[in-house]
């Protein structure tokens, strides 16, 4: 029997229903003869209100109001990967094809009809199958094995019959228990519940990044949350198109939230012609994008992430290294405060809704390291990587704010380094990440005690520079001992050949964390080279005027063991050209 | 339209700003057109809101002179709607579409709903041709592309206008003589804006050639609101339908914000940030997300919209919102301006995302990026080492460091200061190398070796590999 209602109200993206049976919390709802989809976020006396996931003009007062008796959900199963998705799950790629502009009411299915997938079991019947357990693989694309799982709301049973290899479409029944369930590829999903894991793992792996300023200074672990608020122009979203490009996660959810439509067309234009450096394949095989631009509605905005989120551990499940980049939390922070004005709530600090702490707290802690529930035992990680746009770039505000409260590491984007042209403009004293405990044993295993004494140097070459230049500040260049010259020479090195990347150039948008330590190694041998020079009486004039720069440039684009080769050879020749510098007697 | 009877309410339960609550309406629908009769003759509005039976009502001319017994609400059971056709080119309307120009109204091949939908983003093309606008600082060092949105931010003072009509009557398509077909929306401008606009228009010969909406400063602030939609919609129209590229200048934004703000405050809302309604954002975004280009259709709509910074402040809401949504901005500055420069453009703040798409080999030249790095470079040191002076003096200066306020200078005065004159990519690259020249062959950094041996005439460096 359906619950039914009919419109009492309609603010913006808030529809105030007068239900004709009792409807529960977040119970979903389809608004007015289009039947557009909406989820009761308020339940009064004698009616609800209901937000609304698409453009209310056009409702009327009486409108009918059918209640779904289910919470907002998504269907996940093979298919997904490549996709591109509105806030609430809808494929914006079918949706393309019936016109430029985004229809209203629609429900379309969630993947093409008629695509079948090759299914190989890896379940027999008699096998007692619990949540988790394995039923079988799909190839989904040439570089992606899906694992189709039993989904994780269902009791264990036993199996009569599991359907032989072959093609199947994803509602087919693939499984049968001996008390008569059936399931297929697909499994539903409500967004807004976490999914359940065996066991939380530690943090202890890092998400190797290729960009130097963070595997170097400040890196983050696989299941860990990483903060990357900026003012406008700072470089977020390009930050996060090199990381979705060049990190070491098997799959990326990138979660376009209320930002620009040309940005997520470039993601779409870009990613499939890109290889993805670890399989080979195009880059688009293995990212999923949810898309809820600007101008698409408010509401969809706020599910946007909890739908990201539940892909994302989906996918986890299936003992993949997962990473979410949403951009940008600020929106969705703003599309909450735009539905709490619409409820007329009591507004908390800057007009933002005084829950806005908890919900991101129930965003971020979803993500982390996991054992899947089932056999065999799969563990996966889900790693966020949230942009956040302050207003006015000030970082005291609310979302940023909170947001740091709930992450381990803070990528604090510069305006004044961007206006230098400073890419990625990460500022390396305001950053911080709390993971480097965490991280050390891994680091040492793997690239040595020297890197922490390297990442040392770097850290301390550029705490002199800060000093040094708020001196230079008072008494001019000229005033600085020969040695403090170099030191802001060799910083300014530094920070142009080291932390700067470009992410346009293909040579230079990745650089392998081996690279990175070895590249460092060439910088702190220069530093101390000319240092040398410099205590026998070279004047500071005349090591700067060497090509330094030019030729830690031309170093820094060689392979591993070339740069080792050939940057030993650069140095011994380095110290023979200051050799031959006549110094004058003191 | 067809309808044979329509239904009038006339039970009105208050009046607040532009604001009408009428109470009784038979099934009002949210965004619908309304005609509000009383002695005084019919005014235009529209349902804003609905709240059991009470019904919040916009009324585009304003409410002065209604009273509650002698005001009738007619249903038009419609949203707002334009004609669209080629008999609005070369016309002039106010600014919800109604002729300004004491012509009748064009014959229209359709009629378009003005609040248009989201694009899908499936669907869009990224932008990527080059706009050649004929002005250094954009062309060389924050490139316009076809389909962007790039802002102009200005200052009580400074002349935004004079550079957003450089910009429209210079831009062209390199390789295509068809000039834009422009789109001019005018929110809340004075009366002697409006006359410099269509002025200059009618000198550069884009009035026969563009659309023009007018809301000035006296006009009802609630059409203000409507103003950029139907520009928008005739945008999308001749973009989308027609294969037009077309060029919408939006000025001013910040008389838009005021007007959702007036708006906001009579309904009581929540305010936000300075008073500006929370929904600014999504509302702002509504407007700047309609530029663009369609995978596979000719068409794109370039947006420029002017925003006056109030008291010059990067951080005011409508400016920091609106950074946020466009696709770069294009800054003018004050102390630019007391130096003389025209057009006073502070390169350092401005931006513009898509640059990179549209230029380089086979679009511009093969160096445009590397050589645009590197006036941002040498010019932001230049800045860095003028601030300096000011503390140490020219004494502690070193002589490479003098060499750059030299460059400063030159940057300022001959590249960003063209006047009125209409430069080409290739003028711009040249007047570029000329500042360069005041620099030490060892500052070009950003640049590759073969293109300063060739473009500056410096024999290659010595250098064993």
């Amino acid at each position: 029997m359906e619950k039914r209602g009919k419109v009492a109200g309609v603010s913006g993206p808030v529809v105030t229903v007068i239900p004709e049976k009792p409807a529960a919390m977040f119970e979903v709802a389809r608004v007015g003869e289009e039947g557009l989809l909406g989820e009761v976020i308020r339940i009064e006396r004698s009616c609800v209100r209901v937000q609304v996931y698409e453009d209310t003009d056009g409702i009327a007062s009486g409108a009918p109001v059918v209640f779904e008796d289910d919470l907002l959900s998504v269907d996940l199963g093979p298919g997904l990967l490549g996709g591109v998705f509105d806030g609430i799950g809808r494929p914006l790629d079918l949706l393309g094809e019936e016109g430029i502009f985004l229809p209203k009411g629609a429900k379309a299915g969630r993947r093409k009809k008629g695509v079948t997938f090759p299914f190989e079991p890896a379940a027999a019947p008699g096998d007692i199958l619990s949540p988790g357990d394995l039923l079988g693989t799909v190839r989904e694309n040439p570089t992606f094995l899906h694992s189709v799982m039993v989904p994780t709301d269902q009791l264990p049973g036993k199996a009569a019959w599991i359907a032989s290899a072959g093609g199947y479409a994803p509602e087919e029944t693939i499984a049968r228990l001996e008390d008569g369930r059936e399931y297929s590829m697909i499994q539903k999903w409500r967004v807004r519940v976490p999914r359940p894991v065996r066991k939380r793992l530690p943090f202890e792996i890092p998400l190797l990044t290729g960009q130097r300023i963070l595997d170097t200074l400040f890196p983050v672990p696989l299941g860990g949350a990483a903060v990357l608020p900026g003012g406008f122009g700072t470089g977020k979203t390009v930050t996060q198109q090199s990381l979705a490009k060049w990190s070491s996660a098997d799959l990326i959810i990138y979660i376009g939230c209320g930002e620009r439509g040309n940005e997520m067309t470039e993601v779409l234009e870009e990613f499939p012609g890109l290889v993805d450096p670890v399989s080979g394949g195009p880059l688009m095989d293995r990212t999923i994008l949810v898309a809820n631009t600007s101008n698409m509605p408010v509401a969809a905005r706020e599910a946007s992430i909890y739908l990201g989120m539940t892909l994302g551990e989906y996918f986890r499940d299936m003992g993949c290294n997962v990473a979410i980049m949403a951009d940008s939390t600020s929106r969705w922070a703003e599309a909450l405060r735009e539905i709490g004005g619409r409820l007329e709530e009591m507004p908390g600090e800057e007009g933002y809704p005084a829950y806005l702490g908890s919900r991101l707290a129930q965003y971020y802690e979803r993500a982390g390291r996991a054992e899947a529930l089932g056999s065999p035992s799969r563990n996966g990680s889900i790693t966020v990587v949230n942009a956040v746009s302050p207003a006015g770039g000030d970082f005291s505000e609310p979302v940023t704010q909170a947001s740091l409260r709930m992450s381990g590491a803070f990528w604090a984007l510069d305006k004044g380094l961007a206006q230098q042209r400073h890419f990625p403009a990460i500022n390396w004293s305001q950053s911080y990440t709390l993971y480097d405990g965490m991280l050390a044993p891994w680091f040492r295993e793997n690239l040595g005690e020297e890197w922490f004494a390297l990442r040392d140097y770097l850290k301390d070459l550029l705490e002199r520079e800060q000093s040094l230049l708020e001196l230079v500040q008072l008494v001019g260049r000229d005033g600085l001992s020969e040695e403090d010259k170099w030191t802001l020479f060799m910083a300014e090195l530094a920070r142009v050949l080291f932390l700067q990347q470009n992410a346009f150039v293909p040579e230079d948008a990745s650089f392998a964390p081996e690279l990175q330590k070895l590249y460092l190694l060439q910088l702190r041998e220069c530093d101390r080279i000319v240092r040398e020079a410099l205590s026998r009486g070279v004047l500071f004039d005349q090591a700067s005027v060497l090509p330094l720069r030019s030729d830690l440039l031309s170093l820094r684009s060689l392979e591993k063991e070339e740069m080792a080769g050939r940057g030993e050879k650069w140095r011994n020749r380095l110290k023979a050209e200051l050799e031959a510098i006549e110094v004058m007697p003191q | 339209m067809t309808a044979l009877y329509r239904e009038g309410f006339r039970r009105i339960e208050g009046i607040s700003g532009p604001l009408l609550f009428v109470r009784g309406i038979s099934r009002p629908a949210c965004g619908e057109l309304v005609s509000v009769e009383s002695g005084a003759g019919r005014r235009a509005g529209r349902i804003l809101q609905i709240d059991g039976d009470l019904s919040v009502v916009q009324v585009f001319e304003g409410t002065m002179g209604l009273a509650p017994g002698s005001v009738t609400v007619w249903l038009e059971r419609d949203v707002l709607r334009i004609p669209a056709g080629d008999g609005l080119v070369g016309r002039v309307f106010d600014g919800r579409g109604n002729p300004l120009d004491g012509l009748p109204a064009g014959f229209a091949d359709e009629f378009i709903a003005v609040g248009g939908s989201p694009i899908n983003p499936v669907r869009r093309s990224s932008p990527d041709i080059f706009v050649e606008t004929g002005v250094s600082a954009l062309d060389l060092m924050n490139t316009l592309v076809r389909g962007q949105k790039l802002p102009v931010f200005s200052g009580a003072g400074l002349p935004a206008n004079e550079l957003a009509v450089q910009i429209v009557s210079g831009a062209r398509i390199p390789g295509s003589e068809e000039p834009f077909l422009v789109v001019f929306a005018a929110m809340g401008i004075t009366r002697r804006e409006a006359q410099f606009f269509m002025n200059s228009f009618r000198e550069s010969g884009a009035l026969r050639n563009g659309v023009f909406f007018l809301n000035l400063a006296g006009d009802s602030t609630v059409e203000r609101l409507l103003t950029p939609r139907v520009a928008l919609a005739a945008a999308e129209y001749f973009a989308f339908s027609r294969g037009y590229n077309v060029l919408v200048v939006m000025t001013d934004m910040l008389a838009y914000c005021d007007a959702l703000r007036e708006v906001a405050a009579a309904r009581e809302e929540v305010p936000g940030r300075r008073g500006y309604p929370g929904y600014m954002y999504s509302d702002l975004a509504e407007l700047y997300e309609r530029a663009g280009c369609i995978a596979g259709a000719p068409g794109s709509v370039t947006q420029i919209p002017i925003i006056t910074m109030p008291d010059d402040d990067m951080t005011h809401p409508v400016v920091d919102l609106s950074g946020y949504i466009t696709e770069g901005q294009i800054v003018l500055d004050r102390r630019i301006q007391e130096r003389g420069v025209y057009p006073p453009i502070d390169v350092l703040p401005c931006l513009s995302r898509l640059m990179n798409k549209g230029i380089g080999r086979g679009k511009t030249f093969q160096e445009h990026r590397a050589l645009a790095d590197q006036l941002y470079a040498s010019y932001a040191r230049a800045r860095e080492v003028e601030r300096m002076r000011l503390i140490v003096g020219d004494d502690g200066l070193t002589a490479v460091e003098k060499q750059y306020l030299g460059f400063g200078t030159a940057f300022e005065k001959s590249f960003l200061g063209q006047g009125g004159e209409r430069r080409t990519l290739a003028e711009s690259e040249r007047c570029a190398w000329k500042c360069l020249e005041t620099l030490p062959r060892s500052e070009l950094f950003k640049l590759p070796e073969s293109y300063v041996v060739e473009s500056l005439g410096y024999s290659a460096l010595p250098r064993e590999q």
